[in-house]
């Protein structure tokens, strides 16, 4: 066995910023099993990509290279790190918990007999991995059984990438698949965006987000003139974009925009993780929701339990006279 | 073509959750179950895929006895036979364990494609296809928008972080986690329900289906989840609540 393996994910060519906090995920797990932390590369050219990661505190860096893993496909990725781990035999093997690992790590693992335990936001002595259940209300505790590596991703935003502690530069070095070309059967296109964006919330100061609570298309102008009122954008979770009561444009989650401002007001929006990852960078969160269970008070400054249908007309009311 | 929807029965997402006696999952008695957000998607895809191409489209299901209603719901809304994998003990099994038991089930039909939601909203691990595929020696796509037969396959549309997306083409069968929101779902229609009742609803026990149940990733105790940070929470009426909040937003937090 060889100790813990972080699978560094490549975004425009350098390593995006949720594999650093992989990394300082990996570092501290090291810690608490005193196992060795490493980490792995993986593409068609990752010279670059691996000086970068060999930086930070890591015994290796190995650059798992093929000229078929230039663009992304699952059968590539789970062929050639299958691989890398048949040889390498890792205790853990920890991968930032992306769009994309979602589309190979369980495979791989499968391949290997293994399960993801995936998604998790913390883990403590044993060691356990804690990762959320029923859309955030409750929290689960996983071990790991059995013999062979555990796999493990973990959530964007979980663990600091500021805290990815630089060290001695580690030794790189090459590890060559072998990949047939008819081995990888899907053909994966150029990334492309879709409708153009003109709503930017990524800048936006103020931001009022309607969720599933609204309950109805209908009811959506008593939250555009709570946002007229503050002068804010008015954003949405996916559910409400899905059912195209919004433009998807105004989607705010993993999946839509990030966003960061002052205040973030939450109305009828329970703070489903998907959501909770986009809003991280807000200032100050308030959430108005009639459930006192709904995991958006985790994250909210300030909460007003209650229909929304009552409370958000009066708040627009207050909002305009405390602006007088 | 044929296809295979695999669907999975949730608790209603408004449902007040209780951690059960043993710490180890939720009191399911009381609960109120419904059809997993986006496997209702797969289910729509698969009903407008068999619209403009025609064939078959099954729908697959592994659960106790309470998965009944669920299954009726999807032949209501147009699918043309279901499979029941009688399993009361699917909460112990981990996402191996369950994706054994509906490649078990998938292997004997065929299928050209099997779809399923891309998560659930229980256990949300989002790894039920793709690890159904790897046992079926299938190729897959996950988080599928929208899905277009070609004469040797399909292309699909994919999504990916922060507004980007991809096309991916890939050969048939395979195995596609379909995203929420790329259609708009139909409803039962009252001769839908109707027909519903009078078609075939095949039930396999786990245990006919002999696959390896002990659990790699074991879920060994749930809890609530400990605050971030601490809420004010604005008592009062509406009127007091918001004029409080307010304040609050003016005075102490400074971003009004």
């Amino acid at each position: 066995m060889s100790g813990i393996w972080v699978v560094v994910e490549e975004r425009d060519g350098r390593a995006s910023r949720i594999s650093w906090e992989a990394v300082a995920a990996g570092q501290k797990l090291a810690a608490l099993t005193g196992l060795a932390v490493s980490a792995v590369v993986i593409g068609a050219q990752t010279e670059a990509l691996a000086t970068e990661v060999a930086a930070k505190a890591l015994g290796k860096v190995v650059r798992v290279e093929h000229p078929l893993l230039a663009a992304y496909t699952a059968d590539g990725f789970t062929l050639a790190l299958q691989q890398f781990i048949e040889a390498e035999k890792p205790d853990y093997v920890l991968f930032p918990h992306t769009y994309q690992v979602r589309d190979y790590a369980p495979k791989l693992a499968a391949r290997l007999g293994q399960v993801l335990i995936g998604d998790v936001t913390g883990f403590a002595e044993g060691p356990v991995f804690v990762r959320q259940l029923m859309q955030g209300r409750l929290n689960g505790s996983y071990r790991h059984s059995g013999n062979g590596p555990c796999f493990v991703s973990v959530q964007a935003g979980a663990f600091r990438a500021d805290e990815a502690q630089v060290g001695e530069a580690a030794a790189i070095t090459v590890f060559s698949p072998t990949i047939d070309p008819a081995q990888i059967r899907t053909k994966p296109s150029e990334r492309f965006r879709g409708a153009a964006q003109t709503v930017d919330l990524g800048s936006a100061q103020m931001i009022v987000g309607v969720g599933r609570g609204i309950k109805d298309p209908a009811n959506i102008p008593i939250a555009q003139e709570l946002a007229t009122a503050l002068g804010a954008e008015l954003g949405a979770s996916r559910p409400i974009c899905d059912n195209g009561w919004l433009p998807m444009e105004r989607q705010i989650g993993s999946s839509g925009q990030t966003i960061s401002p002052k205040l973030y007001l939450a109305v009828g929006i329970s703070g489903a993780i998907q959501h909770l990852v986009g809003i991280k960078g807000s200032q100050c969160v308030v959430a108005i929701n009639k459930d006192p269970d709904a995991p958006i008070f985790e994250v909210a400054d300030y909460g007003i339990v209650g229909d929304l249908m009552e409370v958000v007309p009066a708040l627009t009311e207050a909002v305009k006279a405390a602006k007088q | 073509m044929k296809i295979i929807v695999a669907i999975k029965q949730v608790p209603e997402r408004d449902a007040q959750v209780r951690i059960d006696a043993a710490g180890k999952w939720i009191e399911e008695s009381g609960l109120q179950y419904t059809l997993n957000e986006s496997d209702a998607y797969a289910l729509e895809e698969a009903l407008q895929l068999k619209e403009k191409h025609g064939g078959e489209v099954v729908v697959l299901t592994a659960g106790p006895e309470r998965v009944g209603p669920t299954i009726r719901e999807a032949l209501a809304k147009g699918a043309d036979r279901a499979i029941h994998i009688d399993c009361a003990d699917l909460g112990a099994r981990d996402a191996l364990g369950v994706a054994r038991l509906l490649a078990a089930a998938v292997k004997p039909e065929a299928p050209d494609l099997v779809l399923t939601g891309l998560q659930s909203d229980d256990l949300g691990q989002g790894q039920t296809g793709v690890i159904l595929a790897e046992l079926l020696g299938l190729p897959h796509s996950s988080l599928i928008l929208h899905v277009e037969k070609t004469d040797t396959g399909m292309t699909v549309k994919r999504e990916l972080e922060e507004g980007w997306f991809r096309t991916v083409e890939l050969p048939t069968p395979a195995v596609l986690t379909i995203q929420s929101g790329g259609n708009k779902l139909r409803y039962a229609t009252l001769m839908g329900i109707k027909r519903a009742k009078t078609k075939e609803v095949r039930t396999v026990t786990a245990a006919e289906l002999a696959v390896d149940s002990a659990p790699v990733a074991v879920l060994e105790r749930v809890a609530l989840p400990q605050k971030q940070k601490s809420t004010q929470i604005l008592p009062g009426n509406p009127k007091e609540a918001a004029a409080a909040l307010v304040e609050k937003l003016k005075f102490e937090a400074r971003v009004l």
